[in-house]
């Protein structure tokens, strides 16, 4: 049945509010070889040269002191906002909803800097990178990395760009956890630290999760014990655990409203194994999607990187691991995040509280789950750009 | 949260918001320039911008209602979404120069406890609340047979989030038992524009709305 509107005699006129985009933005690289450049990880194993992409965004001040480092998480990239192009089809940074000119990140204020972190697999060093010694990708002869060892690359990066000192640092999950490493590695550096729906430590739910995956990629046979040809990907295996990652960033909440019980043809049971449900569908299209455009051994890799990073077993303590910072937190967290519950953002607020910072938390109402953090239609970025603000007015005082 | 509390989202704050602004500017000039202040259950951080505003204190705020924190920390305030007795615990003794308990203290389960970890934490406490003895209330009950319904108790009974009942004798009591030391004790009734208008004789008669600040050690 068709509705039938009933214009009003005169239109108002609506003018839209004003969007303005960011320039084309292009990813550049920086290495840093040459003696006293070697990566020291926390493996024990070293890293020479170590290739950097990263973007930026905005200009950076005379001052220098209005430098936002974005930290990505699991799958991402150094492409957070903007362009490059300006084909319509073309899909933004992913974390465009917060970067750009008057968006929380605000551009016309901040110099915001994203970079692909170590052992990535978009532009910097990494198992799918050309281990120069052998001329081959590095597979599994990449040495383990830790998400200390990401900040230190960060940390020569920064340098590189002349940048003494941090008004913030902010990341979402894994890229959550590289700002609590960053506040405590370098306190002196950061005026202010954002970690988002993260967690000081993954649960053994989540590590039983990342096991799944990898497991899931280890046995396909294409992975051939990680010597595979960078055109012929384990793509079976990789897809599964993308498959399975993508379950735990939604929740029951969001996958009972973007899907229901729907079937794909519309009608019913089609009686087959292959996809029938939608549900099925969205997994099998995250999936087969993810094959193009990651590395399999590189999943591997950062997957456990995340599973080792306990703050508590550092340090001791979960407060003595926070007792060297100086700055300000804001922490957030999602209501429906079952991976990085709530709970695990309060024992952080907990312990920063105990030594005695300025600790913000919020624990924003979402349905999404944990991908609440990288999805528009919550008040995240209005507590973000409010922070930073205060962060800014402290600095000038 | 046990199950005979109120949750907060059930609660149209909004209707309290002239009484819980009332005594802003007595609250104000009780806090010394500069201060560290906690204000606990600081709502969407009004109390806050003025403090900041007029007397430059270093501000932390409470607040269990995630969208009123979410404006807090949007107005740039450090504020943290937690339950008013567990947040205390975190902190040390004599972290804070002033704690406010603005319109708080009866909507809270252990509200002694509660008054006993302000107290520990801040050197300062303000502790403010509507009196039930106040005559109108008197006159609502004894006339009409109503719990009353008013600018300073504007929930019915049913939806009220104040599962306590206060009045300044009581407080007194309490502050003489406990060997509280009364700062300053403040007392107002909102005239018809919701203006507080203080009071100084017959307080527990004539008083709407009271205001303690009391101080650690022995009274």
């Amino acid at each position: 049945m068709t509705q039938i509107v009933k214009r009003p005699e005169t239109l108002p006129e609506i003018r839209p509010p004003e969007v303005r985009r960011l320039e084309p933005v292009r990813t550049q690289t920086v290495t840093f070889e040459g003696p006293g450049e070697t990566l020291h990880l926390e493996s024990g194993q070293t890293l020479h040269p170590v290739t950097v992409a990263y973007e930026t965004y905005g200009q950076l001040n005379d001052a220098r002191d209005n430098a936002v480092l974005v930290c990505h998480a699991l799958s991402g990239d150094a492409h957070a906002a903007g362009y490059y192009g300006l084909e319509k089809d073309e899909k933004p940074g992913w974390w465009d909803v917060l970067i750009g000119p008057g968006k929380p990140l605000d551009t016309d204020k901040y110099f915001v800097i994203s970079s692909n972190f170590l052992g990535g697999c978009k532009g910097t060093t990494g198992p799918s990178s050309i281990d120069p010694a052998t001329g081959k990708p590095y597979g599994l002869d990449f040495p383990f990395y830790t998400v200390k060892d990401m900040v230190q690359v960060q940390r020569r990066l920064l340098k590189h760009l002349g940048v003494p000192r941090l008004l913030a640092v902010i990341g979402g999950s894994l890229g959550g956890m590289q700002v609590l490493q960053w506040a405590i590695s370098f306190p002196e550096m950061v005026r202010g630290a954002i970690p988002i729906a993260t967690t000081a430590r993954l649960s053994p739910q989540a590590i039983a999760f990342n096991e799944v995956a990898r497991q899931a990629i280890m046995s396909d046979p294409d992975w051939n014990g990680g010597d595979y040809s960078l055109d012929a990907q384990p793509e079976r295996g990789l897809g599964l655990a993308r498959m399975i990652g993508h379950i735990t960033y939604l929740s029951e909440q969001a996958m009972l409203r973007k899907f229901s019980r729907r079937f794909i043809n519309g009608q019913g049971r089609s009686f087959c194994l292959t996809k029938d449900f939608q549900v099925e569908n969205y997994l099998h299209h995250q999936g087969s999607s993810f094959v193009r455009r990651f590395d399999a051994n590189t999943y591997l890799y950062i997957t456990r990187a995340m599973d080792y990073f306990d703050l508590e077993a550092a340090y001791g303590r979960l407060s003595t691991a926070f007792s060297g910072c100086r700055c300000p937190f804001l922490v957030a967290s999602f209501t429906s995040d079952w991976l990085f519950p709530p709970e695990q953002s309060r024992e952080l607020v907990q312990a920063l509280r105990r030594v005695g910072l300025d600790v913000s938390y919020c624990n924003i109402e979402s349905d999404q789950g944990h991908d609440a953090f990288l999805l528009p239609g919550h008040r995240m970025g209005d507590v973000v750009a409010g922070f930073l603000e205060r962060l800014t007015r402290m600095a000038a005082s | 949260m046990n199950a005979h509390c109120v949750t907060p989202q059930q609660v149209d704050w909004s209707r309290s918001r002239p009484r819980d602004r009332a005594l802003d500017r007595s609250i104000v000039s009780l806090v010394p320039q500069g201060a560290r202040v906690l204000d606990l259950g600081c709502g969407n951080g009004d109390l806050l911008l003025r403090l900041k505003a007029d007397r430059e204190v270093e501000e932390r705020g409470v607040e269990l209602e995630p969208g009123a924190v979410a404006e807090c920390l949007s107005r740039g305030l450090s504020v943290i979404q937690a339950d008013l007795e567990e947040s205390l615990a975190d902190l040390r003794e004599g972290a804070f120069d002033v704690v406010v308990l603005n319109q708080v203290l009866l909507a809270t389960a252990r509200p002694l406890h509660l008054l006993t970890e302000a107290l520990r934490v801040g050197r300062r406490v303000l502790v403010s609340f509507p009196n039930f003895t106040y005559w109108r209330i008197r006159s609502q009950i004894v006339f009409k047979g109503r719990l009353p319904v008013n600018p300073t108790l504007p929930y019915q009974w049913y939806d009220t989030p104040n599962i306590r009942l206060a009045t300044v004798k009581d407080f007194r009591a309490l502050c003489q038992e406990k060997r509280w030391k009364v700062h300053k004790e403040l007392f107002v009734n909102l005239d018809r524009q919701d203006h507080p208008r203080t009071v100084r004789f017959w307080p527990n008669m004539r008083a709407a709305l009271a205001l303690f600040a009391l101080e650690r050690g022995q009274g």
